[in-house]
């Protein structure tokens, strides 16, 4: 995972690359949470362009930083979310953390 | 087609992408679509974690895989000797999981159920689970 620093000082993106599952997704959540924790920003934004699989862990890495950013009044955003990842987050309920349109 | 296969390895969590891509490149001889291959590759996945994380919560054991083609369907049985499912239909349900703390979603059993075409699952506590699923591969790839 690679951590893009902060876009227009609003957006914390988290670039997540190739495979999301429970093994890679323990490594990935020490790392957002160590730069979540340290920067509290607005937005957190994971980005699944360069993705190409993912299982029901990304649905837990998902929901266990949405609780620790809501405690401080942050939000989530998932963008570059193709059709394969799209069934997954619609049948766990994320559908709604999708963004469609372009960051900035 | 037919054609049989049987892996096992150890519950280590490097080896869940090993078996999701040695399954799948078994099943590549059905010309499955990009779509269909996703769909057991995610399946396969949530199988073996759920062995890994639920079956040998503390000590390591053994994951067995047997999958067999058959014309255009694939059959794939995933077996542990760990720890078993008390109550099979409620750890079926979607969100339910026995491990909150671990932050897992509850979404595996959930999300196999919608990739394949049908998932059956035997387990007994102390003795250990056997799932077994199967997919139809649609015939117009080909
Ligand atoms: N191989 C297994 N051995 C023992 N228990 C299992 C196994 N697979 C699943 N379970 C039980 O079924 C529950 C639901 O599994 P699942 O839908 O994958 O959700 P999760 O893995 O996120 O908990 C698990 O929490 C666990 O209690
Ligand atoms: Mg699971």
């Amino acid at each position: 995972m690679n951590v893009k620093h902060f876009i227009e000082d609003k957006y914390l993106v988290f670039e997540l690359t190739e495979e999301i599952d429970h093994h890679e997704s323990e490594k990935i959540k020490k790392r957002a949470d160590y730069e979540i924790q340290r920067l509290m920003p607005k937005r957190v934004v994971f980005d699944f362009e360069k993705v190409n699989f993912m299982d029901s862990a990304g649905i837990g890495l998902i929901i266990g930083r949405y609780k620790t950013v809501s405690c401080y009044g942050g939000k989530i955003e998932l963008i570059n979310v193709n059709n394969k990842l799209r069934k997954i987050f619609e049948l766990s309920g994320l559908k709604r953390f999708i963004r469609e349109e372009k960051l900035v | 087609m037919n054609n049989e296969m049987k892996l096992e390895f150890l519950s280590k969590s490097a080896n869940e992408s090993f078996a999701r891509i040695a399954v799948a490149a078994f099943v590549s001889q059905l010309d499955p679509t990009i779509e269909e291959i996703a769909d057991i590759k995610t399946s396969v996945s949530e199988a073996v974690t759920n062995c890994i994380i639920h079956a040998y919560p503390d000590r390591e054991g053994i994951i067995k895989i047997k999958s067999v083609l058959n014309d255009n369907e694939v059959e794939i049985e995933i077996s542990d000797t760990g720890e078993g499912i008390e109550n099979v239909e409620e750890a079926r349900t979607p969100l339910y999981t026995s491990k909150v703390n671990l932050e897992r979603s509850g979404m595996g059993f959930t999300i196999i159920e919608n990739f394949m075409d049908d998932l059956r699952v035997e387990s007994i506590v102390g003795i250990g689970t056997k799932l077994t699923m199967k997919k139809i591969i649609k015939k117009e790839n080909t």
